[in-house]
């Protein structure tokens, strides 16, 4: 990863820290992200991952630190790094009162797209969207998932190098999430680098690398693959019971348990050496009378290593 | 500066306020009713003073003096009454503005001494009216007792005695002192300084409150480019509504208008911009529509109507408050629109207004570009 060209890389992200008054919402945030690569930020909401990304389009200025985004310094080129870059905020901000095709006019517009270039890319954006035959419709009278695709079809009028997504897929049904993420595959095939935030583990799997962020801290960066095996120290044993807060209580206690924490309506627990601490966990919960239906190793996720990492990292801020 | 951008924001503001009723109606309803409201509202004559007679007498003669008042375009009698008990409740009541009281010797004093004196009692509360109504009550006696002078001396036979020496005034440019003629600039002035800070001051706030300022800020788009791009479109509107208050003026209240169209053109636009520049200047500095609206609302009409000379003259201010009215663009505007409409000027004759109101334009832009800035909080 460290070793690409210097062209491969589209941005920089060199100590980037933000506060706001006594918080600190970004603390120190160093990163880089290559062509072609989809770079997650995951982490609660309030971490500093919106705001990081709003640093990084140049519409936050940072307290200290550097950016830099296709090549340029965000601080002193703020316009022509936005000539390169696509943006979509969390909140919906196309215009309700616009049309499909006017929209996406005047995106186009405003990133200086025309002519049969222009004709070109409203035609692409409206495919993507795959609103072809409603673009006269009212933006206000699209459903959640197309007006999603829209503004990530207005966002790329320009074909940007760069594309900042800020949760893009909150409040939208899975059949429409899936489909969104067809379309990030494809940017980033046609070597744009895309930086999506989200706080959807199973979203965060599709991702390249994921920067882990909490606290406004970069915890961990890494591929998912990566970050499930350098997180996790130990074997993780999924515990399903009748009675899953008293079964949280006992585990806690246990010597050979190094973690317990709630996954729905089951329980995930990290131990050393799962086939040898099984039976000790078994008699356990016979001890205490409490019915398990279901105890076995599984594979760690992503949300394992989210719940080693951030409450580590809390321990850690407690310590000092 | 890219004119591709200004156009593409030019064409989206306009396609917006067509399809927003609210806009459309501060656009086109507003002015209409300012106007109206104004026109009709705004009379510094007083007309149809309600009063209230006692006549103690009831004499031919004193038949022929209430006769007098009530041909008067000034005055309506409401009531006629049979004690000064009932004189005091109508005024009182705020039934009459005055009571005009003929004593029981009016005719017999009229007869021996040649003279004889009427009573009117006012109600001064509002002492503006009180004086105006006692000038033209005096006026109507006058004029009566001329009538029975004439009379006298033709049914003696005599000869008209010489007519006694009278001042005789004429007023240029507003001949009939028709204080509308007057106030119709004003009026105008008032309603484009309303309309215009109204149009552009929801339009940058508008965009900060839905959430589309996020995203317009992350494209190229330079302060500059936005700031044209958004006031624009508000600049031909408020032409059009220009238009439209002017002809009203003209037309439908029938001030006189003497001057030529292109000075109008010139300086109207000059005001336009500064007006839509203030706006814009709230809007982008107040992040809220309905703030910036209010804002907006305030900063023109109180110092339109209180110190650009329109409801109270700039001469006979305190030094200070003088001082103050400098900084008010109605002021230059409504002091052009009345040397255009009553006295005909022209471009010439008007270098210092509109100078200064060109200075304003400037100043008003330039904070304008700056206020709006392309990062958010």
């Amino acid at each position: 990863m460290n070793d690409a060209p210097a062209a491969e890389i589209r941005i920089v992200a060199d100590r980037l820290t933000k506060r706001f008054g006594d918080f600190v919402a970004v603390n120190e945030v160093s990163f880089e992200a290559k062509r072609g690569e989809i770079m997650g930020f995951l982490g609660p909401n309030g971490a500093g991952k919106s705001t990081t990304i709003r640093i990084l389009c140049g519409l936050l200025r940072p307290s200290s630190g550097r950016a830099e985004v296709a090549g340029l310094d965000v601080a002193r080129y703020p316009e022509r790094v936005r000539e390169n870059i696509g943006y979509m905020s969390q909140k919906f901000s196309l215009y309700n009162d616009l049309s499909v095709t006017e929209n996406l006019r005047f995106f186009g517009g405003v990133y200086g797209v025309k002519g049969a270039r222009l004709a070109e890319r409203l035609d692409f954006a409206i495919d993507m969207a795959g609103l072809k035959g409603r673009e006269d419709a009212l933006v206000a009278d699209l459903s959640g998932g197309w007006k999603q695709r829209l503004a990530l079809g207005a966002a790329v009028m320009h074909e940007p190098a760069i594309l900042f997504l800020d949760e893009p897929t909150s409040g939208v049904d899975p059949e429409s999430r899936r489909r969104f993420w067809d379309l990030i595959y494809t940017l980033a095939g046609e070597d744009v680098c895309v930086v999506i935030t989200t706080h959807y583990m199973d979203e965060a799997e599709y991702c390249n690398r994921i920067a882990l962020i909490n606290g406004g801290k970069l915890v961990a960066l890494g591929s998912p693959g990566e970050l499930k095996r350098s997180a996790i120290r130990g074997e993780i044993l999924l515990v399903e019971g009748d009675d899953p807060g008293a079964m949280l209580e006992a585990l806690e206690a246990a010597p050979a348990v190094r973690d317990v924490a709630p996954f729905g309506s089951s329980l995930h627990i990290v131990v050393d050496d799962a086939a040898r601490d099984l039976p000790a966990i078994k008699a356990l919960l016979g001890e205490r009378a409490l019915g398990w239906s279901r105890i076995e190793p599984i594979k760690p996720t992503l949300e394992d290593v989210f719940v080693q990492l951030v409450a580590g990292d809390g321990a850690r801020g407690g310590a000092q | 500066m890219s004119l591709r951008r200004i156009k593409a924001i030019a064409k989206k503001e306009i396609i917006q306020v067509w399809r927003d009723p609210r806009s459309l109606m501060v656009v086109l309803l507003m002015p209409l009713m300012q106007m109206a409201l104004l026109g009709y509202g705004v009379n510094l004559d007083i007309k149809h003073v309600p009063i209230c007679v006692f006549d103690r007498e009831g004499s031919q003669q004193s038949q022929a003096l209430m006769k007098a008042f009530q041909a008067s375009l000034y005055f309506r009698i409401v009531e006629t009454e049979r004690d000064y008990g009932a004189v005091k409740r109508a005024i009182d009541g705020g039934r009459c503005k005055m009571a005009v009281v003929i004593p029981p010797d009016f005719s017999q004093d009229l007869a021996a001494t040649n003279s004889a004196s009427v009573q009117a009692i006012l109600d001064a509360t509002d002492d503006n009216t009180a004086n105006i109504a006692l000038g033209y009550a005096q006026a109507v006696v006058a004029s009566y007792s001329g009538n029975v002078q004439l009379e006298r001396t033709q049914s003696l036979g005599q000869p008209p005695s010489a007519i006694p020496a009278v001042a005789q005034y004429r007023v240029w440019f507003n001949e009939d002192l028709v204080s509308r003629d007057f106030i119709m600039p004003g009026v105008v002035a008032l309603v484009l300084a309303l309309v215009g800070a109204q149009l552009t001051s929801l339009t940058i706030s508008r965009e900060w409150e839905r959430g589309t300022m996020e995203v317009l800020v992350s494209t190229p788009v330079t302060r500059m480019e936005l700031m044209t791009g958004k006031i624009l479109p508000y600049f031909f509107i408020g032409l059009l509504d220009a238009t439209l208050c002017l002809v009203i003026a003209v037309f439908w209240f029938e001030t006189p208008f003497r001057g030529a169209i292109t000075t109008l053109f010139v300086t109207t636009s000059l005001f336009l911009i500064v007006v839509l520049g203030l706006g814009y200047f709230i809007s982008a500095s107040i992040r809220s529509q309905v703030g910036a609206s209010q804002i907006a609302l305030v900063v023109t009409l109180l110092p339109t109507t209180l110190l650009s000379g329109f409801a109270f003259p700039i001469e006979q201010m305190p030094p200070a408050i003088q001082g103050l009215t400098f900084l008010v663009p109605a002021r230059y505007y409504f002091s052009i629109l009345k040397s255009v409409f009553l006295k005909g000027s022209g471009l010439a004759d008007l270098v210092a207004p509109i100078v200064l109101l060109a200075l304003y334009a400037t100043i008003i832009g330039l904070l304008a570009a700056r206020a709006f800035r392309k990062t958010l909080g």
